[in-house]
Order: structure tokens, then C-alpha cells, then sequence
């Protein structure tokens, strides 16, 4: 009995090694662990056994079976690997080929800048805020401290519907409006349309956009407005940008002043980008006016505010090198799909 | 506004600065300088030579051969093709090595030409002499340089000196931008002040001396204003014995660096004074008016008068008339007439000086559609006390050029006196403004420089006249901190109370339309708001219709933008089109904007501003893709019902078969179709075209951002499958109302998967095929569960028509 068990366990290995595939090591399991497997017909065969030899023999069986089991197991697993590594080679594809992309839209680059600014804003506490494009002449101008015939309206070229409602020439009014609700302290910046009779060209349009900033509080200062815009122009344009306050009037704030940027392109050094002066100009700002304040129902003695105006296309068209202000206007796909 | 260095430095003699410096320090004081010109940028070794003897080319008729002494000792062969020179002239003369500015047809080149000895037709040239355009300058600017050939100086000029200085080319233009407020700097002594004190120099302006002779000025003239609110203030002087000629060369030298081309003496003293003041002044010929009178009146209704350009110009009875005993003689503040122009001839001469308002002055200059160096002055409201200091200057420097006989005395009509103002002062005031800790005196010691003297005792600041700009605290604040250099103010961050940074939810919902748009495909574009009236027939909306009532301009920059758009239409339209023709495929744009409705008709308040989600694609996509993003949208945006479609829009623009009104509940939010094969056309489209407008209002109005987790269906769902057989004009809505209606409880969706037109069918039929699905979410459902629902459903399609196919 020992030397048939050693025996079918001799050839149960060679018929196994030389398996040279999973089915054909499923047939050698077959053919001894089966049902009607070799080894099955010895434990059938036990009954001829002796009684007293039986767990010796039992045990010899078990232990043969085992050893066939394992033996299988680990050619199986084997056998498996060397299969799949057959078909991973099968499965070889040309990753260089072309994506399939989704066709996803493109942003229009205006927006892109847009939303840059009410990021930084919305950080620093500011609610962003509109108000109408067809304006009375009052919010545009008289309330901003530019009375009736006061030059600046010719200054800023206003469209009008009649004497007394324009296209708003800039986005000041909202920061009127918001001053008239009477909830203080105010932090907002208004983005929106304006109008000015600008015929086109590559550096005017007849419609633009601006970004009205206005921050009302008491004991806001002068050196408030140059830390917010000076964070402001970092966060824009990046880190190491300086700003340069240079003095300049507007009706409706006082002291004012134009800011400029070292030039993101050349870093200050001057170069075609700014002229040679290594400065960009950006935006106009200042102390709100006290007659303004008075006149949105505000008491300048006890408040104080300054307020800032940004050319969204001049930001757009200095961030992404634009070189025509027509192509922000004119949607031609291929513009707009760089963005 | 340009002013010369050299100008400036007759005001502020210590000023010792280099155009780059004097550029940033005023730029940063306030004054911006927007660029400066060298004019001997491009000039190098150039002197002062004369011509000691003059011989002709020996193999060149049109060639002479100079010998030119430089000052160096020894004289230079220099061979010229010039004819105007002569034995004895002093002339510019360009070094071997040296540079000038450009060719004698006065184009310049930049960086200049540099000048090499050689050889002209065999003769050694060892330099070149100078014609005024090869200076870089030009006739206007020297009237006495001939007109074609050398320059030539006058006898005084000295040998072996530097050319350039001789000529006064040695000197830097500024040009300024001004801001409108600062009227005072609009005259070279205003700007002289602010360089002193940016500069911290002394500033001596010019000391004007009494003039005139015996006589009295009231004996040959007579001034009535009658109107004194347009005329504050008319001062004039007469001057007698007139010398015409031509001013000296400082004189003129100054004019030309402000672009203004000397004439005479006269003439030139007028425009110096009124440079150099900022206060326009006028001469007229004195033996051409009548009656020895001058009034200033309102110009009749429709009152023709010839300026002294010669044109006939209509005038209003807002128009401020200068005239004489009999007619006018000039437009006041704006040009002179004709009738009264100095000529070479004339002996005596009326000078005037006056001021008149600003706002008056460009509102008439508008109106006769003419503006002058003066009324560009005039129109930024002159300081009245500045016109008689104006006109004394005139007369002195009348005196010094002897160009006349001043008369002694001056005609003043002057009503209301303009006094200064007197500021409340508050030096801590400022300092909270400017958050800044700078001392009262310093503040004060800002103010001394630009001559605004402070009163200890009351503790205000004496604002003279010509500062009309400076009227409150906020103002002298402004005066401290760009002395102080806004460079200097510190910087820090508005502190107080805590504000929220939001968007409101009309801009999130409008964020949700960005996101889904784009991720659909569509690109954002943007277009104006304004259009022609013409756009209504291109897009073939009917005469009656409510669209065109608009908002209209009155003053449009054309025809093409007369009126606020009322659809959103036509900028899609255009942009589409200019991506078709540049053929562009497959375009798909999208754009948020305003449409402008008007509430009544005229305008009397503001129109309603409705944004509009407009879509425009051609290419790939059809009606249903076009469909799909709008109900994406309103999925994203919180629009969870299910949209309707009334195929009964009525919109002309769209194809009248495939449009529709997008409704959500009972109410219209938009609309979408393909546009009108007529539309397309108008629009120059060969393709078809597909576009949904959203009205935003009320998708805002609709919009949610909440969201409540509904559960992961645990059962299994049981599907049934209807296939049915219509006639055509049953649209497929109507079928799914039925499965909406009687769906029952369990009815979870359904969805087409199959729809065929042919001829499988009968002509006229259609069939369609729906995959019901009907689930419980708290068990497995049995089929008598669902079998009342889908019994309902089959027995009200067949009531409409609708065939089963089993």
C-alpha cells in the first residue's frame, strides 16, 4: 500500500510538471484527486485494509493528497501568471495615438480676469454687487460730484438717452447706491458694463468694463487704500510686484491718485511692453470725496472711505498679452478657445 | 501741455535736474510729465563755423568748395552742394565723427546720421554744414532760416562755439498731462511754481513793472459789459505807434518749444503771455472800431459773423459777443473777427485780457463747432485776478521789445471781486486721513511753497484765487500728502468690523450657466449692447412688434448703435457669423448679457435690464442637443421638474417647425429652435443654426441650491416596454404627459429608445418606443403593483389615437 501510494504520488508530479497549461493541470487533478481519481480508488480501497492498519494508512493517503494538492495549487498559480503576462503582451497599445477629448468651452479671457479680482476681494471681505447700465445722470455724475456742465462729463463722452438717464460711463454709481441703503460698514466691488463714445480701435471700445471698489468705515485712511491695493496688485499679478501712487484728480474722491505696476513683463528693467518706463498703469483711486459721502447720507466726520476703479479689458489685455482690444468683441473661436 | 526746460529754469533759476528726474519728481508731485523730447538728442560736434573763402568744383557744376573756419585755427575744406552760402556767413558746421538729426527734407532718422570726412567727386570734405531740418528742427520753429539750403547765423554769432546752444537746441520739451482742475498749470508759470517746490527751489517769477506813457487809455476806448455773469472781468489797454517785426529769438525760441510758430511781435507777445500766464489774450485793431467802444452782449438769435479764419460762422443767443459801437468784432473767448484783425499796418491796437466763464465758453465753442487755443483755456474757468496781471505783462514786454507806445492806464470792468478762500485747517484731521503722523509745521511749510499762506490765528489756510481747486480739508490733505510724496504714506489694511466676501445668488446661478455651458461645449462670448434698429428686419420681426419699442440713443456713435438691444439675438448671430466665415467649424458660443426694456415709451426711467443665457451653435448638434444643455442647466441650477416645450412660440427668427417656448411649471423661461433658413442667410450662415435663450430673472427666481439626499433604491426596479403607433402630429410630449398622469405611484422614469418614420409604417405615422421602469423603494414590486398603472396608461393613449403594437 505505501509503495502504491509512493508511487501514484511520483507520477501525480510528473504528470504535473509536465503541465503546460491550466486545463491540462485540471485533468492531472482530475485523473487523481477526482471522484474516480487514483487516488480516490485507494481510499475506496481501504475497506481491504486492516482495521488496526487503517489511520496509519489513512494518514499516509491524507498526506499524499496534500502534497498533490499543494503541488497543484503552486503550478496553478504559476501557470496563471505566465498566462497573464502572455496576455498583457497581447494587449499592447499605442499610447501616443490622439486623445478623445470632450470638446469642453473656453471662458471669455474678460471673465477669467473677472473673477480672478472677486477672488481676491471676496477673500478680503468684499461682496461684489451691481447695479443698472442704463443710469440716471444723478448716480453717474452729480451724486459722484460732477454738477451739470462740469467738464469731466465731456471728459468722459456719455451716451445719452435723454437729459437725465445716460449709459453709465463707469461703475461709480453702484458704489452710490450702496451708500444710499445706509448699511455700514461697506466693503463691495461692482464689476460691470460701461459706456463711452470711443470709436474702435484696437485700444477703445465703445463698451467696456470696470470694477468699482468701495470700502466705508471709520478711520479708514489713505495708507488703507495703498496696503489694499498694493495686496491687491501682488495677488494679480504676482508676488513681487510693486505699486507706484502717483497724484491725480477725479471729482469724486480727494486726495486721488493713478497707481501703476512694475511691468510684469520686463520686472521694472523697462522695456516695448511699458514704454521703457518699467511702470504699467492700472487703475484710478482715492479717498472718497466728502461731499460725495455727504451727499449718499453719510457724515464725513464720523466716516471715512476711499474707493478705487479698474479697467477690466486694460487688466485682461495686459495679463494674457492681448495686442486688440476688437478681439475680445469679435468671439472668434479660435481667440477664445486659448483661454 | 508742453513747456522747454529752459522756460522753466527763467522761473526757477537754481533748478539744476536732468530731463529724467524732472520727469519722476513732477510726475510724482502731481504735475505728470508724459514724456520729454531732447531736441539735440541727435546732434553732436556741431559749431559755430564761417566760410572764409568759397571756390568751385573743379568736376562739379553744381558743387563748391568751402574753406571754413571752425575756431580750431586752422580753417576746413567742407564741399557743399548749397547755393545760399556766401563768403563770410556763419553757419552750423558738423564735425568729422559728429551726428545730426536727419536729411534736408526734414524726415529724421533715428539715432541721427553720423558725419565722416571723404571725398565729393574727387575734393576732400572734411564736415558738413547744416541746414535747419537736418538740426531736427524746422522753418516754422526758426522763420528766419531760408527756405531751401544752409542756415545762416546773424553777425553775433561767435566762431568755434557749440552750434547747438547758439541755436537754443540744447533744451528739453515736457510734455504734460494735466488734470482739468489744475487750472493754473496750464501756464508755464503755474508749472514753475510746482517745480520749485517739488525741487525745493526758489521760484522768481517775473516782475512786472509799470507801464504805459501820459496818456490816458480812457480817452481812446470805452468797455461795457452786459453781461456780467459770462464776463466777469474785461480788461483792456491800447497801444499806439506799432512797430511790426518779428520777435527776438528767446521769444521765439520759447514759442516754438511750445509748438507755436512765431509771426511777429505782436502776435508773438500775445501768444507768450498767454503761455506763459495761462490767460488767452486778443488784439484788435483799434482804428477799426466803431465808436471807440467795446461791448460784450449775447449774440442775437441766429447772428452771422466772420472769424478772422474767414469762415462764416451762425451764432445763438447763448453765445458771448465781443463787439463795437456797430457790430461785432469778435466771438468772445473763442476768435476774433475779421473785421478787426491787426494787420501789418496797423497803428494802434486794442489789447484785451478778460475772463470769461468756462462753462459757457465750451458750450458755445461746441455749438459753433470751433475750438482755439484760447477757448481750450478759457473753457477750464480762468481766474479773473490773473487777467489784469496778464495784460500789464503784455504791455512790459511791448515796452522792452519796443514793438509800440503803450498807453498810460487800463479800461477794468471787474463786478464781483474774486476773493481767496480761507480753509479751516486741522493738521490732525489730515494725518487720520492720510494715516500718517506728519507735523503741522511741515504741513504748513508744504503750503508756503506753492504760496498758500497760513493764519496762525485762526487756523486757516489763505487759498489764493487761481487755486479755484482747493476748497475743503479733504483738498489740503491731498496738497500735504503729494509734497510728502504719496510714495511716503505707509501702508496698512482697513481694520474695524469684519465684513463677509459674497457673490450674490443672481451671480451663482449665472456661475452654474457659465460651468454648464462650457462643459457642453460652448464658449463665452461677448458683444455689444447696443445695435442698429436695422437688426429687427434681419431678423424679420414683424413692424408691430413689442421688440422694437427700445431705448434709444441720442447721441449713437452711428446708425449701427442707435438702440439698446431688446433681443439677444444679433450679437450671437454676428459672432457666429464671423467664426463661419473664417471658416470655423463646429462653433458653439455663449453669452450672458443684458436685453434693455423699456417701461414706457418716451424713456422717462430706467428700462429693465433682463440678462439673457443666450446659445448659438452650428455644425455638429441638432434641436435635442441644443435641448439637452438647457435642461442640464436647469438640473445644475436646481430646476428639478421636468421642462416643457410649446412648439407654439411664435418667434419669427426661428424655423417655424422646430422652435419652442421652454416653459418650467406654467411660466415661459426662454425659448429655443433653429433659426430661419432667411435669418441664416441674413446672417450669412450655410449652415443650419441652433439657439437657446434663457431669460435669468426668472431661472434665478427658480433656482435652489439646496439638496436633500433621496436614498440609493434598494429593490429592484421591473422595466416595461411600450411600442406604439401614432399619427405624426402627436408629439411625443403628449405621450409622456399621459405616462406623467398616470404613471402611478411606482412609475420612477421612462425613457425613448426607439422612434422610426418609413416605410415600415403607414404614411403620415409614426411609431415611438418607451422603456418604462417602475419601482417601490420599500419592497420588490409583484406585478399587481404596477399592472393598474400601465393598464391606465394604454387605455388613455389609445383614446388618443395612439396604437399598441404588441
Amino acid at each position: 500500500m505505501k509503495e502504491k501510494l509512493e508511487q501514484i504520488k511520483k507520477e501525480a508530479i510528473r504528470e504535473i510538471q509536465n503541465s503546460d497549461g491550466l486545463a491540462k493541470l485540471n485533468d492531472v487533478r482530475v485523473a487523481f484527486l477526482g471522484k474516480k481519481g487514483e487516488l480516490t480508488a485507494v481510499l475506496k480501497s481501504m475497506k481491504d485494509v486492516l482495521p488496526e492498519e487503517r489511520p496509519v494508512v489513512g494518514q499516509l493517503v491524507n498526506e499524499t493528497r496534500q502534497s498533490i494538492e499543494r503541488l497543484i495549487e503552486e503550478t496553478k498559480t504559476k501557470l496563471e501568471a505566465a498566462e497573464r503576462e502572455v496576455k498583457l503582451k497581447q494587449e499592447v497599445i499605442d499610447v501616443t495615438l490622439p486623445a478623445r477629448k470632450n470638446r469642453v468651452g473656453h471662458r471669455h479671457p474678460n471673465i477669467i480676469a473677472l473673477e480672478e479680482v472677486e477672488r481676491i476681494f471676496v477673500g478680503m471681505g468684499y461682496e461684489v454687487v451691481e447695479g443698472p447700465e442704463v443710469e440716471y445722470d444723478y448716480y453717474n455724475f452729480e451724486a459722484l460730484n460732477i454738477p451739470a456742465n462740469h467738464p469731466a462729463k465731456d471728459e468722459q463722452d456719455t451716451f445719452y438717452i435723454n437729459d437725465k438717464i445716460v449709459l453709465r460711463t463707469q461703475t461709480s454709481p453702484v458704489q452710490v447706491r450702496e451708500m444710499e441703503k445706509g448699511k455700514l460698514p461697506i466693503r463691495m466691488i461692482a464689476p460691470g458694463r460701461v459706456f463711452r463714445s470711443d470709436e474702435v480701435d484696437a485700444t477703445h471700445s465703445p463698451s467696456f468694463h470696470q470694477i468699482e471698489g468701495l470700502v466705508v468705515d471709520k478711520n479708514i485712511t489713505f495708507a488703507d487704500l495703498k496696503g489694499t491695493l498694493a495686496e491687491f496688485a501682488r495677488e494679480l499679478f504676482g508676488e513681487g510686484t510693486k505699486v507706484k501712487f502717483r497724484p491725480h484728480h477725479f471729482p469724486f474722491t480727494e486726495p486721488s491718485a493713478e497707481v501703476d505696476v512694475t511691468c510684469f513683463k520686463c520686472g521694472g528693467k523697462g522695456c516695448r511692453f511699458c514704454k521703457g518706463s518699467g511702470w504699467i498703469e492700472i487703475l484710478g483711486c482715492g479717498m472718497v470725496h466728502p461731499r460725495v459721502l455727504k451727499m449718499s447720507g453719510i457724515d464725513p466726520e464720523e466716516y471715512s472711505g476711499f474707493a478705487f476703479g479698474v479697467g477690466l479689458e486694460r487688466i485682461a489685455l495686459l495679463k494674457y498679452e492681448i495686442d486688440d482690444m476688437r478681439l475680445l468683441y469679435e468671439n472668434d473661436y479660435r481667440f477664445l478657445k486659448q483661454f | 501741455m508742453n513747456t522747454s526746460l529752459s522756460w522753466i529754469k527763467a522761473y526757477v533759476p537754481d533748478l539744476d535736474v536732468t530731463a529724467q528726474e524732472y520727469t519722476d519728481a513732477m510726475t510724482l508731485s502731481g504735475s505728470k510729465v508724459e514724456g520729454y523730447e531732447k531736441l539735440d538728442a541727435d546732434l553732436d560736434q556741431i559749431v559755430v563755423g564761417q566760410i572764409t573763402k568759397i571756390e568751385k568744383h573743379p568736376d562739379a557744376d553744381k558743387l563748391v568748395v568751402c574753406q571754413v573756419n571752425v575756431g580750431t585755427g586752422e580753417d576746413i575744406q567742407i564741399v557743399t552742394g548749397a547755393s545760399n552760402v556766401r563768403e563770410g556767413n556763419k553757419v552750423p558746421v558738423v564735425l568729422d565723427g559728429g551726428r545730426v538729426a536727419g536729411g534736408h527734407d526734414g524726415k529724421k532718422t533715428p539715432g541721427g546720421i553720423k558725419i565722416k570726412k571723404g571725398k565729393l567727386r574727387g575734393v576732400p570734405s572734411n564736415g558738413m554744414m547744416c541746414s535747419i531740418e537736418e538740426l531736427g528742427s524746422d522753418r516754422e520753429m526758426y522763420p528766419e532760416a531760408p527756405e531751401e539750403g544752409i542756415y545762416i547765423f546773424g553777425e553775433d554769432a561767435v566762431v568755434g562755439e557749440n552750434a547747438v546752444t547758439a541755436l537754443g537746441l540744447d533744451d528739453v520739451v515736457f510734455e504734460y498731462e494735466i488734470t482739468s482742475n489744475r487750472v493754473d498749470c496750464f501756464g508755464v508759470l503755474g508749472l514753475a511754481r510746482e517745480a520749485a517746490a517739488t525741487f525745493h527751489k526758489e521760484f522768481k517769477p517775473p516782475v512786472v513793472t509799470k507801464t504805459g506813457n501820459e496818456e490816458d487809455v480812457n480817452d481812446y476806448v470805452k468797455v461795457t459789459v452786459k453781461d456780467t455773469e459770462l464776463c466777469p472781468r474785461y480788461c483792456a489797454r491800447v497801444v499806439k505807434n506799432i512797430k511790426i517785426a518779428p520777435s527776438p529769438k528767446w521769444m521765439q525760441r520759447r514759442l516754438a518749444s511750445q509748438g507755436i510758430r512765431p509771426i511777429n511781435n505782436i502776435v508773438d507777445i500775445t501768444n507768450y503771455v498767454m503761455e506763459e500766464y495761462g490767460q488767452p489774450m486778443h488784439a484788435y485793431d483799434l482804428d477799426t472800431i466803431a465808436g471807440k467802444e467795446i461791448v460784450v452782449r449775447r449774440a442775437a438769435e441766429n447772428e452771422k459773423f466772420v472769424t478772422l479764419d474767414g469762415q462764416e460762422r451762425t451764432m445763438d443767443d447763448s453765445v458771448l459777443m465781443i463787439c463795437d459801437g456797430e457790430k461785432a468784432v469778435g466771438i468772445a473767448g473763442i476768435m476774433g473777427g475779421e473785421n478787426s484783425m491787426i494787420t501789418d499796418d496797423v497803428q494802434t491796437m486794442l489789447f484785451e485780457a478778460a475772463c470769461f466763464d468756462g462753462t459757457n465758453i465750451r458750450l458755445s465753442s461746441k455749438k459753433i463747432g470751433l475750438r482755439t487755443d484760447a477757448s481750450g483755456k478759457f473753457e477750464k474757468g480762468l481766474d479773473p485776478n490773473n487777467a489784469i496781471d496778464a495784460i500789464n505783462r503784455a504791455c512790459q514786454l511791448i515796452e522792452e521789445l519796443e514793438a509800440g507806445e503803450v498807453v498810460g492806464g487800463v479800461v477794468d470792468v471787474y463786478g464781483k471781486v474774486k476773493e481767496g478762500r480761507r480753509i479751516p485747517f486741522d493738521a490732525q484731521k489730515v494725518n487720520q486721513l492720510l494715516g500718517t503722523e506728519i507735523e503741522k509745521e511741515t504741513m504748513i511749510g508744504y503750503f508756503k511753497k506753492i504760496d498758500l499762506d497760513y493764519d496762525f490765528d485762526k487756523e486757516e489756510v489763505l487759498v489764493p484765487s487761481w487755486r479755484q481747486d482747493l476748497e475743503c480739508l479733504a483738498d489740503m490733505a491731498e496738497e500735504v500728502a503729494r509734497f510728502y510724496g504719496y510714495d511716503n504714506i505707509p501702508t496698512s489694511l482697513p481694520k474695524g468690523e469684519a465684513t463677509t466676501g459674497k457673490l450674490s445668488f443672481k451671480m451663482r446661478v449665472e456661475e452654474v450657466a457659465r460651468e454648464t455651458a462650457e462643459f457642453c461645449g460652448f464658449s463665452q462670448g461677448m458683444t455689444y449692447s447696443f445695435e442698429s434698429p436695422k437688426v429687427f428686419d434681419k431678423l424679420l420681426i414683424p413692424e408691430d412688434s413689442q421688440l422694437r419699442r427700445t431705448v434709444v440713443i441720442s447721441n449713437p456713435l452711428g446708425e449701427d448703435f442707435r438702440i439698446m438691444r431688446t433681443v439677444s439675438l444679433h450679437g450671437m448671430l454676428t459672432s457666429l457669423s464671423t467664426n463661419f466665415n473664417r471658416r470655423n467649424k463646429n462653433v458653439r458660443l455663449y453669452e450672458l448679457g443684458n436685453i434693455y426694456l423699456p417701461k414706457q415709451i418716451p424713456v422717462t426711467e430706467l428700462p429693465e435690464e433682463r440678462m439673457q443665457f443666450t446659445l448659438g451653435m452650428y455644425g455638429e448638434g441638432d434641436f435635442y442637443v441644443m435641448k439637452g444643455v438647457v435642461e442640464e442647466f436647469f438640473d445644475k441650477a436646481g430646476l428639478h421638474e421636468r421642462a416643457g416645450y410649446d412648439p407654439n412660440a411664435g418667434k419669427p427668427f426661428l424655423h417655424p417647425g422646430r422652435q419652442a417656448n421652454i416653459l418650467y411649471g406654467q411660466e415661459v423661461v426662454g425659448y429655443l429652435g433653429e433659426i430661419h433658413p432667411q435669418v441664416a442667410d441674413n446672417y450669412a450662415i450655410k449652415e443650419r443654426v441652433y439657439v437657446a435663450v434663457i431669460d435669468m430673472p426668472k431661472i434665478t427666481e427658480l433656482a435652489s441650491f439646496d439638496r436633500k439626499y433621496q436614498g440609493i433604491a434598494k429593490f429592484p426596479a421591473v422595466t416595461r416596454d411600450i411600442s406604439m403607433v401614432m399619427p405624426k402630429n402627436i408629439l411625443a410630449g403628449e405621450v409622456e404627459k399621459v405616462f406623467d398622469t398616470r404613471g402611478g405611484q411606482y412609475l420612477e422614469s421612462y425613457e425613448l429608445f426607439d422612434i422610426y418614420e418609413g416605410s415600415q409604417i403607414q404614411a403620415g405615422y409614426k411609431s415611438l418606443a418607451y422603456s418604462l421602469t417602475f419601482r417601490a423603494k420599500d419592497k420588490t414590486l409583484e406585478e399587481a403593483d404596477y399592472a393598474p398603472a400601465m393598464d391606465k396608461i394604454v387605455k388613455n393613449l389609445e383614446e388618443l389615437g395612439i396604437e399598441l403594437r404588441k
